[in-house]
């Protein structure tokens, strides 16, 4: 059995979250992904105890048309100076599909 | 006004080959592969299947002159050449959509693949294509939820869901089963799954295991903070104890159930997705039993039209093959029916073997699942040929892994994860799959030891059931 690992039980937060946190650029490559399907960014918050909850604090309103991946960023930053302890996710609304097309925690909380 | 009755055997084609014919938008039109004995010719033997499938029978009798036939009749209205196969050819048939009940696929299929194909006049007969108008699809009820609902349900955005079946299928006690349940779904797997012949055998009765997986269902959910599920099989040896074990998941709170389409037919199948939608429960359908009528060229029915079917008869997960796998499946065609049980408009294309435009109108697409031999070596081509809208299902590839389930399901997730990551970063997953999994792994000791594992394993048989084409 030596050779075998034991698996050590985290909470997790769907998508991106077995993966290491992204980079700055990683994160803007997502969203220009986002934003190239046409979908639109929106920044939501919570506090760290209750992610399971379907609904999230919205933070101020999707950001409907953005096409600038910096705007963007600026308000994942606001949000997080806001609520330095929140975790913070990322959404892509698909109008078409009316769901997401993405949503992945970009802060998993401090 | 009728004609006088001749009693006696008219050649089918005398009534039921019309070349001219311009079928209806409302028609429901099928594509028929035609082998017909020595000595029958083309027209005659493609007028014979339109009469069999339809309302005729080997002689003329006089009630037929009671009603107008020519209005009820199917018609075979073109031939065509089966590309590289001269044994073969392919015969367009359409039938008047008042032929079928509203809502029917059992009627429908009774019809069009009845009685027709044990028919003497044709040596074998398989059923390629069928149209579906969209006046008939509006009459069915279709996927429970659909993938929209499914995934707002679950909470699952931006990539494909990852499914386990339970291993060995068959002899695990209950209390076992759920232990395994438990550990794939706390590792990072959204599903698992009953294998289909799992019901309610001697060794583990359905109630005990669903007691069992709902506990491994909570409280992998508590730990992890995901939503998790478990196909569990309500398939039964009857309509009453099927919705028993149904009503009983339900009460359990738990999301999912599954059936067998085709061996518990598409009657159970129609009555359980209507109790899915009533009663919010998502359905995962398996095949057991499609490649006994699909994979022969010659004979029974395509698996095209086999997915058509369920979509109309209810569904919201479908197997589909996985291309790269164990099981038999070409990846043209197989992109050609993951595509009518996901798309709303299809486009014929006879490139993918599709042979009709069909239009779902606001009928819910379906999850493909991809299932069976696979493992985190797949994963950049199962992403690259299934995009977001699929299960994969690693069974072996979860349960195999040298450190259990948890790190197998681990190791799958952490892969999916890279993958998607890469794919919207612009990175061409198939070509570079390697270089990601690979730095994947740096972070992952379970990914590490999984690539390590499996790197060995490939499954390079022909397939049977290729695409007519030229020179194959």
């Amino acid at each position: 059995m030596a050779d075998v690992q034991e698996y050590k039980q985290v909470r997790r937060y769907e998508t991106f979250s077995y993966l290491p946190p992204l980079s700055a650029e990683q994160t803007r490559a997502q969203i220009q992904y986002i934003i190239a399907q046409g979908w639109n960014p929106a920044v939501e918050h919570i506090e760290p105890n209750r992610p399971f909850t379907y609904y999230w604090y919205m933070w101020k309103l999707p950001m409907f048309g953005e096409r600038n991946a910096d705007t963007v960023l600026a308000e994942i930053e606001a949000c997080r100076r806001e609520y330095p302890n929140h975790l913070i996710r990322l959404i892509g609304y698909d109008n078409y599909t009316q769901s997401q097309g993405l949503s992945f925690v970009v802060h998993r909380g401090s | 006004m009728a004609g006088k009755y001749e009693a006696g055997v008219k050649e089918y084609r005398q009534t039921y080959w019309a070349p001219d014919y311009v079928p209806l938008d409302s028609d429901i039109l099928a594509c028929f592969k035609i082998v017909p004995q020595p000595g029958v010719d083309r027209e005659e033997a493609a007028a014979a299947v339109a009469a069999e499938s339809s309302t005729g029978t080997w002689t003329t009798v006089w009630t037929d002159l009671l009603t107008d036939l020519d209005y009820y009749k199917g018609r075979a209205y073109r031939i065509e050449d089966v590309p590289g196969d001269d044994t073969s050819f392919y015969a367009f048939v359409a039938y008047p959509i008042d032929l079928f009940e509203e809502g029917s696929v059992v009627n429908v299929f009774t019809s069009l693949v009845g009685n027709v194909f044990g028919f003497k006049a044709v040596r074998s007969l398989r059923l390629e294509d069928v149209r579906f108008p969209l006046h008939y699809v509006m009459t069915c009820n279709g996927p429970p939820h659909g993938i929209q609902v499914e995934r707002d349900k679950m909470d699952k955005y931006g990539r494909p869901m990852l499914g386990c079946t339970i291993k060995p299928k068959l002899g695990l006690s209950a209390k076992n089963y759920g232990r395994a349940v438990y550990e794939a779904l706390r590792g990072g797997l959204d599903f698992t799954k009953d294998d289909e012949n799992v019901n309610s055998q001697p060794f583990m009765r359905w109630r005990d295991r669903f007691l069992f997986v709902a506990d491994a269902i909570h409280n992998a959910e508590a730990q992890t903070g995901e939503r998790k599920g478990h196909y569990l099989n309500v398939t039964a040896p009857s309509p009453e104890e099927m919705y028993e074990r149904a009503e009983f998941a339900k009460e359990l709170r738990m999301p999912i159930i599954m059936h067998d389409y085709l061996t518990g037919g598409f009657c159970a199948n129609t009555g359980l997705a209507r109790w899915c939608r009533k009663n919010g429960v998502l359905l995962h359908i398996h095949r057991a039993m499609h490649a006994v009528i699909d994979r022969n060229p010659h004979h029974g029915i395509h698996f095209r039209v086999l997915t058509k079917a369920l979509r109309l008869s209810g569904g919201d997960h479908l197997h589909t093959g996985t291309v790269v796998g164990k099981l038999e499946g070409d990846r043209a065609s197989t992109l050609g029916w993951i595509d009518l049980l996901r798309e709303s408009y299809i486009p014929e294309d006879r490139n993918r073997g599709i042979f009709f435009d069909q239009d779902w109108g606001a009928m819910p697409g379906a999850f493909a699942v991809a299932s069976g031999g696979i493992h985190v070596w797949h994963m950049p081509s199962l992403l690259a040929i299934f995009g977001d809208d699929a299960v994969f299902q690693f069974g072996g590839g979860t349960l195999g892994h040298p450190w259990g389930n948890a790190a197998g399901a681990a190791a799958n997730r952490v892969a999916l994860e890279a993958c998607v990551e890469a794919r919207n970063r612009g990175v061409d997953v198939e070509k570079e799959g390697k270089a990601i999994l690979t730095n994947a792994a740096r972070h992952s000791p379970e990914l590490k030891i999984a690539l390590e594992t499996w790197k060995e394993i490939k499954f390079e048989f022909d397939t049977v059931d290729k695409l007519d084409v030229q020179n194959r």
